[in-house]
C-alpha cells in the first residue's frame, strides 16, 4: 500500500493465458459435454465484457462515473440495424460506422456533460441517454416502441456466416481480446496515465499543464465508439435493434458490471460482466426474482471485496 | 528590472465583499516578491486569478507583455507560470516517482499518445528523479505520497510546480505548518530557486519573508497598501499601524 497505486497496470499472464485457452476451446468443450447451446450465453458474456471494459475506461481510471454509457451501446446497435435495413450489410463497413457514430456521439454529449462533476455529471449523462431513448422510441419509422429488427445478419464474407453460433462466438471473441488488448495499451500509454493523474486530482493536472477537459473527452469518445462495436455485436445477436439497448436499466447493468468487477483492475468489469449475466442466466431460469441475488451479491462484494471481484483472484494468486 | 509579471486594476468580488479591490502589482525578471497580509486580506485569491483558478471581475493580467487575463490555467503553464497551493495538492494515492514523472510528462510533448506504454519512456523518469533530488526526495520515490511527513509533502508540492519549469513560480505559504527545522529546509530550497525563475511568495512567517524578499508588497482588505524593499516596509507606519505591529518589527 505504501508504493501507491501503480498506473502502469501489467498483464498476469499468469491468469490471463489460461483463460484465452480456455476461451479459444469453449466451443470444442461444450460440445464435448453436449451442451453446445451455451455458446449463445457466453457470446453474449463476451460482447458485455466489451462494453462493461470501455465504461471502466471513464469510470475506473478517468474517474468519470457515466450513467449514460448505454447511450452509446444502444447507438452502435441502432446504426447496425438501420444500415442493414438500407442495404449495408457487410459487417466490414456497418461495424466500423457503428462505431464511428457512436463515437461522434459521446463527443457531443461529452462536450455538454464533462462540463459537470460527481453527482451532476452521473445525472446529466444518465439524461442524455434516456433522451436518446425517448428519439428511438418515437422514430416509427425505425421500429419505433418495439424496436427494428435486423433483415439479417451483418455479411462478414470469406465464406463465414453470422446464423452459425460457433462463427458468432469465435468473432466476438476476436473483437473483446482486440478490443480490450486496445483498451489495455490505451490505459498504460501517456494518455492513460493522464486520465489516472486527472481521477486522482483534476485541479492538480491542471496546474502542471494539463488540458484536462480535452483528455476527458477524448476518453469519453474512446469509450463511446467501442461500446458502439458492442452494440453492433448485440444486435446481431438478438438478432434487432431494441429501445431497451439505451435504456437506462442497460446503463445501471453496465456500472454493476464494473463495480462488481472492480474498477481499479483492468479486467475487472469483463470479470463483473461474466458474473453478472451467468447469475442472470442460471439463477433467472430458477426465479424471477433474480435480481434480488444479483443486489445480495452486489453487497456481498462491497463488503467482502471493496475493490471488485478481480481482488480476491489477485489476493490469492499474487503473480 | 523588466517586468516579468503586470497586474493593472484587478477587481474580485465574493458577494459584497472585493477580495481583490483594484491591485496593481509587477513582479520583475529575476525577482523574489513576497506578498504578505493579515488573514483574509485575499492573498490566495489574488494567486488563483493570477494562476487562472479564478476568473476576475475586472483588470488585466500581463505576462511578458501578453494579456494572460482570459487564459485557461493549463496554457498559463504552458507560458511559464506555475503555483504551488496553500492547501497541499498532490496525487496522494500515487508514489513520489508517479507524481513527479506525470508533471514532466505535462510539459514533454503531447499526451495524446494513446498505444506506446509510458513506463518506458525512460526520460520521464531520470527527470523525475532528478526533481526529487533537488527537493531532498530522492529517499522517497516509492513511497505513496499521502503517507509522507507533512515537510515531506511540502516539498513534493514544490517540486511538481518546479517540473513545468516556470519563469514565474507562486508559491502560497510554503512554510504553512511547518516545524523549525523543515522550515530552514524549506527557506533553503526557495532561496536556491532564485537561479532557476522569480517568485512570487505569499507568506505569513515574517523572518523568512525579510530574509528572502527583494521586495515586499503588503496586502490589506484587498488592497495593496505598500509596495517596497524590506527597509521600507518595516519602517512603513502606514503597515505597522495595519499588519505588522510593533513589537514585530522591533525584535
Ligand atoms: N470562493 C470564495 N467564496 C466566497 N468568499 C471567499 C472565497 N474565497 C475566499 N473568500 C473570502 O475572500 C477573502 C480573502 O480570502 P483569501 O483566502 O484570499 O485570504 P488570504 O489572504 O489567502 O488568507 P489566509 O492568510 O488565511 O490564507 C476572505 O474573506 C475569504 O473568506
Ligand atoms: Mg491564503
Amino acid at each position: 500500500m505504501a508504493a501507491g497505486t501503480p498506473l502502469h497496470h501489467a498483464v498476469r499472464w499468469a491468469l490471463v493465458g489460461p483463460a484465452l485457452v480456455l476461451l479459444a476451446l469453449l466451443p470444442v468443450l461444450l460440445t464435448a459435454i453436449d451442451q453446445p447451446f451455451y455458446l449463445v450465453p457466453a457470446t453474449r458474456i463476451l460482447i458485455y465484457a466489451i462494453a462493461a471494459t470501455s465504461l471502466n475506461l471513464l469510470v475506473g481510471f478517468g474517474g468519470m462515473v457515466s450513467f449514460g454509457h448505454a447511450a452509446f451501446f444502444g447507438t452502435g446497435a441502432y446504426v447496425t440495424g438501420i444500415a442493414a435495413m438500407h442495404g449495408l450489410q457487410s459487417a466490414w463497413l456497418a461495424w466500423p460506422l457503428a462505431m464511428v457514430v457512436a463515437g461522434v456521439a459521446a463527443f457531443a454529449i461529452g462536450l455538454v456533460s464533462l462540463r459537470t462533476r460527481g453527482v451532476y455529471f452521473i445525472m446529466i449523462t444518465l439524461a442524455f441517454a434516456q433522451m436518446m431513448y425517448y428519439v428511438f422510441v418515437s422514430m416509427k419509422t425505425y421500429g419505433g416502441e418495439d424496436g427494428l429488427a435486423l433483415e439479417s445478419r451483418s455479411a462478414l464474407g470469406f465464406g463465414l456466416s453470422l446464423k452459425s453460433d460457433t462463427t458468432f462466438y469465435y468473432v466476438t471473441l476476436v473483437l473483446a481480446v482486440l478490443s480490450i488488448a486496445v483498451l489495455w495499451r490505451v490505459v498504460n500509454s501517456r494518455f492513460g496515465r493522464t486520465l489516472q493523474g486527472i481521477r486522482e486530482n483534476e485541479i492538480r493536472m491542471e496546474a502542471v499543464g494539463f488540458p484536462v477537459f480535452r483528455h476527458k473527452l477524448a476518453a469519453f469518445v474512446i469509450a463511446g465508439a467501442v461500446a458502439g462495436l458492442a452494440g453492433a455485436l448485440a444486435a446481431n445477436q438478438t438478432d434487432m435493434a431494441s429501445p431497451a439497448f439505451l435504456n437506462w436499466h442497460q446503463s445501471g447493468m453496465l456500472l454493476i458490471m464494473v463495480i462488481l468487477g472492480g474498477v481499479h483492475s483492468f479486467l475487472g468489469p469483463a470479470i463483473g460482466a461474466a458474473v453478472l449475466l451467468l447469475l442472470e442466466e442460471f439463477v433467472g431460469d430458477m426465479t424471477t426474482h433474480w435480481q434480488f441475488y444479483v443486489g445480495a451479491v452486489l453487497v456481498a462484494v462491497v463488503l467482502f471485496a471493496p475493490n471488485g471481484i478481480a481482488t480476491l483472484a489477485v489476493r490469492r494468486s499474487r503473480v | 528590472m523588466s517586468d516579468l509579471l503586470v497586474i493593472g486594476g484587478l477587481v474580485k468580488r465574493f458577494g459584497g465583499l472585493a477580495a481583490t479591490d483594484g491591485v496593481d502589482l509587477a513582479v520583475g525578471e529575476g525577482e523574489l516578491h513576497a506578498l504578505i497580509g493579515p488573514n483574509g486580506a485575499g492573498k490566495t485569491t489574488l494567486i488563483s486569478q493570477i494562476s487562472g483558478t479564478l476568473a476576475p471581475d475586472a483588470g488585466h493580467i500581463r505576462l511578458q507583455g501578453q494579456d494572460i487575463t482570459r487564459l485557461t490555467m493549463h496554457e498559463r503553464v504552458a507560458r511559464g507560470l506555475a503555483r504551488s497551493f496553500q492547501v497541499t495538492s498532490l496525487f496522494r494515492g500515487f508514489s513520489v516517482r508517479d507524481n513527479l514523472a506525470l508533471a514532466v510528462q505535462a510539459r514533454s510533448g503531447s499526451s495524446f499518445r494513446f498505444f506506446a506504454p509510458a513506463r518506458n519512456e525512460r526520460a520521464l523518469f531520470e527527470e523525475a528523479d532528478r526533481l526529487a533530488q533537488r527537493v531532498d526526495l530522492q529517499d522517497r520515490l516509492d513511497t505513496q505520497a499521502s503517507v509522507l511527513a507533512h515537510g515531506e509533502q511540502r516539498r513534493l508540492e514544490i517540486a511538481l510546480a518546479l517540473a513545468t519549469r516556470p519563469r514565474l513560480l507562486l508559491l502560497d505559504e510554503p512554510l504553512a505548518g511547518l516545524g523549525p527545522e523543515e522550515s530552514a529546509r524549506m527557506v533553503a530550497l526557495i532561496e536556491s530557486l532564485r537561479a532557476d525563475c522569480s517568485l512570487l511568495l505569499v507568506e505569513h512567517d515574517m523572518d523568512a519573508v525579510f530574509r528572502l524578499a527583494g521586495r515586499i508588497s503588503v496586502l490589506v482588505a484587498g488592497k495593496i497598501i505598500a509596495t517596497g524593499t524590506p527597509e521600507q516596509i518595516r519602517n512603513h507606519a502606514e503597515v505597522r499601524r495595519a499588519y505588522l505591529g510593533d513589537e514585530a518589527v522591533g525584535a
